[in-house]
C-alpha cells in the first residue's frame, strides 16, 4: 500500500483524486453508490451569488471519446449552498473545495466573502466557465482579466484560494503567472474547451446553447499539455484535470508537475471512477515499488 | 445504497421488428429495487455517455429485467449487436417512475412508438382495470401487442396510416374512454404526451407523462438533463434523470 497522501497549498488530502466541479453536485448522489470518505476531496458545483436556472436543454452531446456540455452554471446560490449543501458535505470526512464563479469580479467577491465564514476548506474560483454569456471568459482569458479578479477574490477570503483556469487562451502559462502574481495559493487546470456539434440531419446544433464545453479522455493530451507548462511556470501547486479515466492518466497528469487531480466527464461514464482510479494508482506505485506518491508529482524527464 | 453499477449477462435477445430489440437481463440487484416507470443507464462500450433505456419487465423471482429499444443512432447500435451471453454494463435503477396510485375509474395507459415499452409493467399492474391504447406509424412497426393483450388488459392499437388498428393518432380512442377514466397514464414523443395530457386536463383527469432528455449521470448530478416544470406556481428546472422520467401532466412546461 503505497502513500497515496498529498499537500496542496497547506491543506491535506488522504488521496490526490478529486471529483471535478460540476459533474458530482454536492456528493449526494454519489452517496448511493460510495462513501465519499474514500476521495480526496470533492469539487462542488459552480456557485453564484444568486440561483441561477442554466441554459435550456440539450445540454449535452457526445463527441467521439469526449462530451460537450452546456449547463451554464445551474445552481441554487451561495446562501442556499451554505444552509442546505455545505452542513452535509463538512461531515464526510474529505476536503471540500467550494467552486465559486460570477459575472462581475465584485459577485466573486461577494460569494468568496460568504464562504470565509464557512468551514470548507479551499475555493476554486472558476474564471473559465465558457458557458455562461458574461462569464467567466470574458475575464479569464486575458492576464489583465484573470488578474483583477483574483486581486478582489483574494481580498475576500482567507482560504486557500484555487483559481481554475480556461485552456481557451492563447498562453495558459503567463495567466497562470498572472493569478499567482494576484495571491492564487493554487492553481487547476483545464476548465472545457468550447466545441460544437451540428445535426446534419436538421441543420442545427445539437446543444441548445449553440457551443458548449468539451471535456472526456478526448481532451487528455492537451490538458497534460497545459498542466505541464504551468507547472514549469509557477511555484503554486497545480491541480490537473481534462480527461483522466484511469489510475495511469492520473500518474501521468501528476508526472506532468500536477499535485493533485480532478476527474469530470469519466464520472458520467462510470459512476466509480474516482474509486477505481485510486486503487489503479496504488497498484501501479506498488507495482513500480514507488512509496508516496509524491514522489512522481512532475517527475517526467523531458527530452 | 440505491443506485447499483456492474456488469450483467444478456440472457435473451431477440429482433421484434425492424430495429427493434428485445433483451433480457440478469441483474438481481437492480430487478430487486426497480419499479414502474424507471429506467436503465447502459454504456456501449467505447463510448462516454451512457444510454437511458426504460425498463420494460421486472422478474424479481428470476432476478431479471426485460428492455425493448430501438437501434436508432451509434450508441444503441452497439448495444443492439451485443452478443448473446455477453456483458452489459447498467447503472440502476434510475428515476422516479410512476405513482401506481388506485383510482375508481378505469386507469388508461397510453403511449407510442418507443416509447410502449415502459407501459407493459403498468398494464400488468393494472390488468382488466385497464384500457391500453398504443399509437404506432405503421403495421410493421407495431410491438408488444401480445404481451399487453396477456395482462388481461383492454388492448386498442392505431396507426397513423391506417394498416392496422384504429387510423389515427391515440387521441381518437382516448377521447371516447376518458369519460369513465380515473387516471391516465402515457409514454411517447413529446407531441403526443402533450395532446394525451390535453385531453386528460380538459376532463380533470390525473396524467402521468413520461418525458425523454439528453442525458449524462442518469442520477441528478450533472445537471445536463434539464425540463422546465412548474410546481406551486413555481417555474423552475427540474431533472427527468432524477424527478423524473415521470411527471405529473400539470407540472410539465410543454
Ligand atoms: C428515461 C428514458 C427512457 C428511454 N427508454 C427507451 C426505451 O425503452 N427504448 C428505446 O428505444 N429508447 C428509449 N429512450 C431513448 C434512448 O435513450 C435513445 O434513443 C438513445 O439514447 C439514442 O442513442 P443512440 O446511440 O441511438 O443515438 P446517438 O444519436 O448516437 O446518441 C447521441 C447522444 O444523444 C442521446 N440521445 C439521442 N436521442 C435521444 C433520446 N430520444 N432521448 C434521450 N437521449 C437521446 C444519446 O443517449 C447519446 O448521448 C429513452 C430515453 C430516456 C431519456
Ligand atoms: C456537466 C459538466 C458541468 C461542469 N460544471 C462546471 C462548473 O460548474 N464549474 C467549473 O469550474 N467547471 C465545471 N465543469 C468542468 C469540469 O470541472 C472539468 O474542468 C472539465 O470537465 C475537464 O475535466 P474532464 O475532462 O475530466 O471532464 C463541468 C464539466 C461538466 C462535464
Ligand atoms: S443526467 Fe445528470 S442530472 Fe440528469
Amino acid at each position: 500500500m503505497a502513500d497515496l497522501s498529498v499537500k496542496v497549498a497547506g491543506v491535506e488530502f488522504k488521496n490526490p483524486v478529486i471529483p471535478a466541479s460540476g459533474v458530482f453536485g454536492y456528493g449526494r448522489e454519489y452517496e448511493e453508490f460510495y462513501s465519499l470518505s474514500r476521495l480526496g476531496g470533492i469539487s462542488t458545483k459552480g456557485t453564484t451569488g444568486q440561483m441561477r436556472t442554466g441554459n435550456l436543454a440539450p445540454r449535452i452531446a457526445e463527441t467521439p471519446m469526449g462530451m460537450l456540455n452546456s449547463v451554464g452554471l445551474q445552481n441554487p446560490g451561495i446562501d442556499r449552498f451554505i444552509s442546505h449543501e455545505l452542513p452535509n458535505l463538512m461531515q464526510k470526512d474529505t476536503v471540500i473545495i467550494a467552486n465559486i464563479a460570477g459575472s462581475t469580479p465584485e459577485e466573486c467577491a461577494e460569494v468568496a466573502a460568504k464562504l470565509d465564514s464557512t468551514d470548507v476548506h479551499m475555493i476554486e474560483l472558476n474564471i473559465s466557465c465558457p458557458n455562461v454569456k458574461q462569464g467567466g471568459a470574458a475575464f479569464g482569458v486575458t492576464c489583465e482579466g484573470a488578474s483583477s479578479v483574483t486581486r478582489i477574490v483574494r481580498n475576500a477570503t482567507k482560504k486557500p484560494l484555487i483559481v481554475k483556469l480556461s485552456p481557451n487562451v492563447t498562453d495558459i502559462a503567463s495567466i497562470a503567472k498572472a493569478v499567482e502574481a494576484e495571491g492564487a495559493d493554487s492553481v487547476s487546470l483545464i476548465n472545457t474547451l468550447l466545441g460544437m456539434r451540428i445535426d446534419i440531419n436538421t441543420g442545427r446544433p445539437v446543444l441548445r446553447n449553440n457551443c458548449g464545453g468539451m471535456s472526456g479522455p478526448a481532451v487528455f493530451p492537451i490538458a497534460v499539455r497545459m498542466v505541464w507548462q504551468v507547472a514549469n511556470a509557477v511555484s503554486i501547486p497545480v491541480i490537473g484535470m481534462g480527461g483522466i479515466s484511469s489510475g495511469r492518466d492520473a500518474i501521468e497528469m501528476m508526472m506532468a508537475g500536477a499535485s493533485a487531480v480532478q476527474v469530470g466527464a469519466a464520472i458520467i461514464t462510470d459512476p466509480f471512477a474516482p474509486v477505481k482510479i485510486i486503487e489503479e494508482m496504488n497498484q501501479f506505485l506498488d507495482e513500480k515499488g514507488i512509496k508516496s506518491v509524491r514522489e512522481i508529482i512532475g517527475s517526467v524527464k523531458p527530452w | 445504497m440505491k443506485y447499483t453499477q456492474g456488469k450483467y449477462i444478456l440472457l435473451e435477445k431477440k429482433a421484434i421488428a425492424k430495429q427493434i430489440y428485445d433483451f433480457t437481463i440478469l441483474c438481481p440487484d437492480i430487478a430487486q429495487a426497480a419499479s414502474e416507470g424507471q429506467f436503465v443507464n447502459i454504456l456501449p462500450e467505447g463510448h462516454t455517455l451512457r444510454r437511458p433505456i426504460s425498463i420494460c419487465g421486472i422478474d424479481r423471482e428470476a432476478g431479471t429485467l426485460r428492455i425493448v429499444f430501438m437501434a436508432k443512432g451509434e450508441g444503441t447500435q452497439k448495444l443492439a449487436d451485443t452478443p448473446k451471453g455477453a456483458n452489459l454494463d447498467i447503472v440502476g435503477p434510475l428515476g422516479h417512475g410512476f405513482a401506481m396510485n388506485e383510482v375508481s375509474g378505469k386507469t388508461i395507459i397510453t403511449g407510442g412508438g418507443i416509447g410502449v415499452p415502459p407501459l407493459l409493467p403498468l398494464a400488468k399492474h393494472y390488468g382488466s382495470r385497464a384500457v391500453v391504447i398504443l399509437g404506432f406509424r405503421s403495421a410493421d412497426a407495431v410491438i408488444l401487442k401480445k404481451d399487453f393483450e396477456a395482462t388481461g388488459a383492454e388492448v386498442i392499437i392505431c396507426t397513423d396510416d391506417g394498416s392496422y388498428g384504429v387510423h389515427g393518432m391515440v387521441t381518437k380512442p382516448l377521447e371516447e374512454e376518458i369519460a369513465e377514466a380515473g387516471q391516465v397514464l402515457s409514454c411517447g414523443p413529446m407531441p403526443m404526451l402533450k395532446a394525451i395530457s390535453a385531453v386528460s386536463e380538459a376532463k380533470n383527469v390525473p396524467c402521468q407523462v413520461s418525458l425523454e432528455e439528453r442525458m449524462g449521470c442518469g442520477v441528478g448530478a450533472c445537471l445536463v438533463c434539464a425540463c422546465r416544470v412548474k410546481k406551486n406556481g413555481e417555474e423552475r428546472f427540474g431533472h427527468v434523470c432524477k424527478d423524473g422520467p415521470v411527471f405529473d401532466s400539470k407540472e410539465v412546461m410543454w
